[in-house]
């Protein structure tokens, strides 16, 4: 897990250094059966290329819209899925957990 | 996260330094430190989270002062140093890459180190006391000695016991090894050091042949790795 871990943080290195505008979003939180563990990483650019994966497919269409946002905001914004939340629910949160996602932008200074 | 934070993170990974980023959820404000950084200004409750946040590879939110932090654990990937190119050592290779392990091969025997018995890449063969320092004993590291001869494995011993690898097997009954303690005794070895040594290597679980030997050991590295004494059901 780890060495998956090592290799979204290099791509998300070098699409940094290739100037390129980049978003991180890490599972920091988990409830019940989440699919995939706490500290999952996905790294997203604003062309919305992305490597890495926070919930095995689940929300990943909503967080790469979140990513973009952060992009262009420059704000680090916290989301959560789960059974309680309507919108994950149809995003297809269906092993009944519940997960929270912090999505930030990289910046530069 | 700042660019110069990522950079941060990706040269502790390459250097195989553990590392965590904390994240203050209330105001965003982040900050890297390392395992080898935590000390006695770390207060208490985050230095026993970090601690076992490395120790289980396990990333997470907790509560400091009130504050909630997340942890996000950057371990540089498992090793591991199999001393002897030998049967269990072909059994052993594959089983701990699939747990996530590097596998490194040491042996100079090049009778021994083929590549028809081990793939090219996991194979050394230098002399251990030349190779080991150069593949590095770290705290993401397990070092198993299998070839019961002393030219190689009391020396690869010395450099193990001596560093910050989490775990140091040494192949042989209990009479071979109480004869092992005598040589590393007289090498200068302190009674610390000797306890460090799994001897005889691996849980007792009655293995029979290479392929259930390798299972023991790989047993005993994952519950020496993450903290666990284990326990025969």
């Amino acid at each position: 897990m780890s060495t998956v871990k090592g290799s979204v943080l290099e791509t998300a290195r070098n699409w940094t250094d290739e100037g390129r505008k980049v978003a991180i979003a890490t599972v920091v939180s988990t409830w019940g059966s989440a699919p995939q563990p706490t500290g999952s990483q996905l790294v997203i650019d604003a062309d919305g290329n992305f490597e890495g994966s926070v919930s095995g497919g689940c929300v990943e269409g909503d967080v790469i819209v979140a990513s973009e946002d952060a992009i262009n905001s420059g704000k680090p914004e916290m989301l959560e899925f789960g059974v309680d939340n309507e919108t994950a629910w149809r995003a297809g949160l269906a092993c009944g957990g519940r997960i929270r996602i912090y999505v930030e932008p990289i910046t530069r200074d | 996260m700042k660019a110069a934070h990522l950079h941060t993170l990706s040269e502790n990974m390459a250097a195989r330094r553990p590392a965590a980023l904390l994240t203050w959820l209330d105001s965003g404000e982040q900050q890297i430190i390392r395992r080898d950084e935590i000390g006695a200004d770390t207060p208490a409750a985050l230095a026993e989270a970090l601690e076992d946040g490395f120790r289980t590879d396990k990333s997470r939110t907790v509560e400091i002062d009130g504050r909630a932090v997340f942890i996000n654990i950057y371990n540089p990937p498992l090793r591991l140093i199999i001393v002897g190119a030998v049967h269990i050592a072909q059994a052993l290779a594959p089983m701990a890459e699939q747990a996530g392990y590097d596998v490194v091969i040491v042996d100079p025997r090049t009778a021994f180190a083929t590549v028809q018995r081990f793939e090219r890449e996991r194979l050394d063969t230098r002399w251990p006391d030349v190779a080991l320092p150069e593949i590095g004993l770290d705290t993401r590291t397990a070092l198993v000695a299998l070839t019961h001869d002393p030219k190689l494995d009391d020396p690869a011993l010395h450099l193990a016991v001596a560093s910050p690898a989490f775990y140091v097997g040494a192949l042989g009954s209990t009479r071979t090894h109480a004869k092992r303690v005598e040589r590393l005794r007289e090498g200068g070895m302190s009674e610390e050091g000797i306890a460090r040594i799994s001897a005889p290597v691996g849980l007792a679980i009655g293995a029979v042949g290479p392929v259930e030997i390798a299972v023991s050991i790989l047993a005993e590295m994952t519950a020496t790795l993450r903290g666990k004494k284990p326990e025969l059901g």
